[in-house]
């Protein structure tokens, strides 16, 4: 019995997104509502099922099976109604009576990538994507987003709804775009797998385990992309490489009480040295091909900091950030930029320069400046930045840190 | 915000040869003070030029340029956005076309109405 609790969320997890895609595939992605319904209800009766009868042999063949005959009934009763889903049916209306749901690992691959072009769509704003990629794509449950996404079942369910209704409205395909504009809406699919990916490395959600799957979950759909041949661009493999190198320092990021450890503090032991020669890996994939962007430059940047120390590492960064900040501007690239620049050339070129970044409001800003001037022995400077640091910071975490870092001075 | 158009402009010395050494150090102060602008959010765009071009004359007459009649050349330009033209030329004092000698001349753009 235990073990069938068990199961079902792991089942649910791994299988549910590969159904409602395929089934969609078939039904439309108007339709994507009855898929969902059919494939819950297939999971329900599997925990009704499997608790009176045992477990199937073959689970996943089982839970195939099952959403195959509902898909056929749910196809056989709205044909005799003559409802107007009938003309969104694939293939021919004849052979609907005996609909084969190819379940091919192929066909599952195929339609979970064309449904992740459907969900990272401009059409939707963009914390819908993230919901509705955690909910098709990922197979988590509703409760298990608004978890990862800190908000609250309501707010995911209207956001769900919206978005469903955005891509009824539009009349969005399940399809790849056509090759001419896969690079283009490629940057949506990106971008909306980025956030994915941040939400579970930056954010400052308690839980370890969902900060982990999110980052997981971001890379696993990555790697699709990488898979089929008219999706698997450079920057893709940029991308993806960049979510290795970030991810090899997931665990070296916070210590034992929890608290943040900086870059430069972090012991490099803790680093996963897999996951660093994998973003080696996708980072080599990447470097092909008469385009640079964002990612490319991002990607090379946490290559850098996997090295050891040198002028030369500097250099590099603070090179890759000049360009980065040209492409586009973000405050916490300009700040980075301004370290890396004071790790090559020294903090008194540096300190020039982060005066005239014009960040007064953020406590990183501060505590930038309260660094550059400790190194410099200026300790006024940095008993000042770090004080108007600790007056700027927001969350405790913060503050406790910076306050850390004052209570050391005196 | 308004956008400024700096020209560097500089007379070159045929008879100075820089070691690699001088040209890497070089190329590292232009990349320096553009990222600089960019970490300011100020950068919109730059391009360096070549030396070799043509210049094109009434009646579909065309020179070797620019050198060969005007000394001083036009090796560059940005474009930033700046709320006044004094924090553009605050940008351009960090030039690094002052160190050759040269020199930066910071412009305003003519808005067009259609």
């Amino acid at each position: 019995m235990k073990e069938i609790d068990q199961l079902i969320p792991k089942l649910f997890r791994t299988e549910y997104s590969k159904l409602v895609a395929v089934l969609c595939k078939v039904f439309g992605l108007s339709n994507i509502q009855v898929a969902e319904d059919i494939v819950s209800d297939t999971f329900v009766l599997a925990a009704e099922k499997w608790k009176e009868q045992g477990l199937p042999d073959n689970q996943v063949a089982w839970l195939y099976t099952v959403a195959k005959n509902r898909a056929r009934d749910y196809l056989r009763r709205e044909k005799l109604r003559r409802e107007k889903i009938e003309p969104n049916i694939k293939h021919s209306q004849e052979t609907s009576y005996d609909l084969e749901l190819d379940l091919s690992e192929q066909n599952i691959e195929d339609s979970q990538l064309q449904m992740l072009f459907a969900v990272a769509n401009p059409l939707i704003s963009e914390q819908s994507q993230i919901a509705m990629a955690l909910r098709v794509l990922c197979g988590f449950s509703i409760d298990e987003v608004a978890s990862a996404l800190l908000s609250n079942r309501e707010v995911i369910n209207k956001r769900l709804y919206r978005a469903k209704q955005n891509l009824r409205k539009h009349k969005v395909k399940l399809e790849l775009p056509p090759p001419k504009h896969i690079a283009e809406r490629l940057d949506t699919v990106l971008t909306s797998l980025y956030l994915l990916f941040n939400e579970g490395y930056y954010a400052t959600h308690s839980d370890v385990v969902i900060r982990k799957d999110l980052c997981r979950e971001a890379m696993r759909l990555c790697i699709l992309l990488t898979r089929n041949e008219s999706t698997d661009l450079p920057k893709v493999s940029a991308l993806l490489s960049l979510m290795c190198f970030h991810s090899s320092r997931f665990e070296a990021r916070f210590d034992a009480q929890g608290d943040q450890v900086l870059y430069y503090e972090q012991d490099r032991n803790l680093w996963q040295q897999s996951l660093i020669a994998k973003g080696e890996y996708y980072l080599n994939r990447s470097s092909t091909g008469e385009q640079l962007d964002k990612f490319h430059l991002e990607a090379a940047i946490a290559y850098w900091h996997t090295e050891e120390d040198s002028h030369e590492k500097w250099e590099n960064i603070l090179q890759l950030y000049n360009y980065l900040l040209q492409l586009e501007y973000s405050p916490i690239a300009a700040l980075n930029r301004t370290y890396a620049l004071a790790r090559a050339d020294g903090a008194n070129i540096a300190i020039p320069e982060a005066l005239k970044l014009n960040l007064e409001d953020r406590h990183l800003y501060h505590t930038l400046l309260a660094q550059l001037y400790a190194e410099i022995n200026n300790l006024d400077k940095q008993k000042l930045h770090l004080n108007l640091a600790l007056d700027k910071a927001a969350s405790k975490r913060d503050r406790d840190f910076i306050q850390a870092k004052l209570d050391k001075l005196s | 915000m308004q956008e400024f158009m700096m020209l560097f402009r500089h007379v070159p010395n045929p008879e100075f040869e820089a070691s690699p050494e001088q040209i890497q150090a070089e190329i590292k102060k232009w990349k320096d003070w553009i990222g600089a602008t960019a970490a300011q959010g100020k950068f919109v765009g730059t391009n360096q030029l070549l030396n070799e071009g043509k210049v094109i004359k009434p009646g579909n007459v065309l020179t070797d340029g620019p050198y060969a009649e005007v000394k001083e050349i036009l090796g560059g330009y940005m474009i930033v956005k700046t709320e006044t033209i004094e924090e553009a030329i605050e940008i351009g004092k960090g030039c690094p076309i002052l160190d050759m000698g040269g020199h930066v001349e910071v412009r305003g753009f003519v808005q067009l109405d259609l």
